[in-house]
């Protein structure tokens, strides 16, 4: 069983926050929309594991 | 002609005239400091401790009202302590471990901050600061007792400066009209508004950021309202970015609330609108309220703190967002840092070099301030739709997952930042040893036997010893390096902080207590070469 990583796992949660802000500076909303969209589906390629990526799709659709 | 800009809390040092005003001749002191707030007085504690004679001009007598710094990090309380005032800030300060964040109407999550074993002092206190400077100023009159030359001159406003090669005149007004006064070297703890700046014409710039909070500090009837920090994003309660909760000695809590830019200030003061915003917080609760007032901020610096012989310490030379505690608690570092410089120049045992390391130090210590407040500050008020997103979505994982906490940033608490790759720093030669206490940083506290190893070293120049052998004192070139000698048998967290996977150390400390090197072994060679740097003298 994949589970979904919950727990902190970033060294330097600051500067990660800054630099994923940094790459919408200056973007319009469509163009930051489509930036999230890209991002997503590269982490998703980087992460592979199907099960892992069902559960995560759902959490974020958790509101 | 001498009206006070603020009221005061306590009148601590009421104008007495001076023989300086009837002088012919302007009266030279080595150090004049103008402005007697906190940073004012602790660069005079340092400078007076090391028997240098030392001026304080003060265009008030005493303290001004109001809470405003409240929250005291552990850095600068060890620096208070080695000023000898540290304790009394502890016994009256109010300590908390839990902290809630809110997010519209409802609790997100709760932490408790877990603090580690085997220091002094805490992570931080809250204390009105009215009580801080007033332990400092306490000290002060007992170290005046005790015959050091310390002089606090109040209701003595700097109205020109005129900076020479190798001194500053000042013109000085007093009740009793001007004179004029003469220092070697000046320094400006004269606030964020800093007159001194103004008058040298040096610029003050940096990312701005305008926004107005809204302080009240109200005094429960009902004692039981619990002792923890809240804060809130986007309040349910009232309009504005965000609000923040803790308390503070005497039953008495902060609420801040940030109220945007564009505020009436006569109207947003008002009792009523005062009242109507912490009532619909904090609901069926009474309380009496203390004080009140609106301020506003920046995140600015200058680009030098050193200009000759002139030097700027405090909110004088640098300010910060509130979030984090940035702005006492740093300026306390810098008169940490200017204090043993200044009085080994002054005694002709380093050279005027050592000076320019202030500012190479605290210029980088306050980009380190102002990078950590500018962005919590983004995060509390996020300036595009993009990072409001973001944001919002942090908040909500937050609430369900722990991965998404260490995101949410509403204020990283002010902590010394570590010089780094600096000039003054010596080698890091201790293979195994503990990052926290590499070359540069801050030393990190240890229990000592019923003592504290912050207590037994600062003010000189200190070769600490785990398991290691060393003469007890050497000297170099006049200046004195004693050692203190210890083990880490018994003492796990000393062995943790200092050792690591090493077996014995020698820590070479400067007077601040900062890392100026570290080895294995001593050795005559290394520890003058390491001195000499630490000192400009190569």
């Amino acid at each position: 069983m994949s589970e979904v990583n919950t727990k902190p796992n970033i060294e330097g949660p600051d500067d990660f926050y800054e630099t994923l802000l940094a790459a919408h500076e200056g973007k319009t909303k469509e163009e930051s929309d489509a930036i999230n969209a890209r991002l997503v589906l590269i982490l998703a390629n980087q992460i592979g594991d199907r099960e892992v990526l069902s559960k995560a799709i759902a959490m974020a659709a958790e509101t | 002609m001498f009206d006070d800009r603020y009221t005061l809390a306590h009148k601590l040092y009421p104008y007495e005239k001076h023989a300086d005003q009837d002088k012919a001749e302007a009266v030279r002191h080595p150090v004049v400091i103008v402005g007697g707030g906190p940073i004012g007085v602790a660069t005079a504690l340092d400078l007076g401790m090391q028997d240098i004679p030392v001026v304080v001009l003060d265009d008030h007598e005493g303290i001004g009202m109001g809470s405003r710094a409240i929250c005291f990090a552990k850095r600068c309380l060890e620096i208070a302590d080695r000023y000898g005032c540290g304790e009394p800030m502890l016994d009256k300060g109010v300590v908390w471990n839990l902290g809630k964040v809110f997010h519209k109407e409802g609790k997100i999550y709760e932490f408790n901050l877990l603090p580690e074993d085997g220091h002094k002092y805490p992570a931080f206190i809250n204390l009105q600061q009215p009580y801080f400077e007033r332990f400092m100023i306490e000290r002060l009159r007992a170290l005046q007792a005790e015959g050091k030359p310390i002089e606090i001159r109040g209701k003595n406003r700097v109205d020109a400066v005129d900076v020479k090669d190798d001194h500053v005149v000042l013109d000085v007004m007093t009740p009793d009209g001007p004179y004029k006064i003469e220092a070697d070297y000046m320094v400006a703890c004269d606030g964020a508004s800093s007159p001194v700046r103004d008058m040298l014409g040096e610029e003050f710039t940096g990312k701005v950021f305008q926004d107005s909070f809204l302080i009240a500090d109200i005094k429960m009837k009902n004692v039981d309202f619990p002792t923890e920090r809240w804060f809130w994003f986007e309040p349910s309660h009232g309009s504005g970015a965000s609000t923040l909760l803790h308390k503070q000695p005497d039953d008495v809590w902060r609420i801040d609330f940030q109220i945007g830019w564009d505020v009436d200030r006569k109207e947003e003061l008002k009792e009523e609108n005062i009242r109507r915003r912490l009532d619909a917080m904090l609901g069926d609760v009474d309380y009496e309220m203390v004080w009140s007032s609106i301020y506003t901020f920046q995140c600015k610096r200058m680009e030098k703190f050193r200009h000759g012989p002139v030097f700027f310490a405090g909110d004088a030379a640098h300010q910060v967002s509130p979030f984090g505690a940035r702005g006492a608690n740093s300026g306390m570092q810098d008169a940490d840092n200017l204090g043993w410089k200044l009085g080994l120049v002054i005694k002709g045992l380093a050279p005027d070099a050592l000076l320019d390391s202030y500012s190479e130090e605290r210029v980088y210590g306050a980009d380190e301030n102002i990078l950590n407040s500018t962005r919590s500050t983004d995060f509390i008020t996020p300036k595009t739709e993009m990072s409001h997103i973001f944001r919002n979505a942090v908040l909500n994982l937050a609430a369900k997952h722990e991965f998404a906490r260490p995101l949410v940033n509403s204020g990283r608490l002010s902590v010394p930042c570590v010089y780094d790759g600096l000039s003054l720093n010596g080698p890091d030669a201790l293979p195994g040893a503990p990052d926290r206490t590499r070359v540069g940083a801050p030393m990190v506290d240890a229990p000592i036997g019923d003592d504290w190893l912050l207590s037994m070293i600062g003010g000189d120049f200190t070769l600490m010893t785990i398991d290691a052998e060393a003469p007890e004192t050497i000297d170099i070139n006049g200046i004195e390096v004693k050692r203190l000698a210890l083990t880490a048998e018994g003492n796990p967290e000393l062995a943790e902080r200092y050792l690591g996977d090493a077996k014995t150390a020698v820590y070479l400390m400067r007077p601040d207590q900062h890392v100026v090197a570290r080895w294995e072994r001593f050795d005559t060679a290394s520890v003058k070469r390491a001195v000499n740097t630490a000192t400009a003298r190569v």
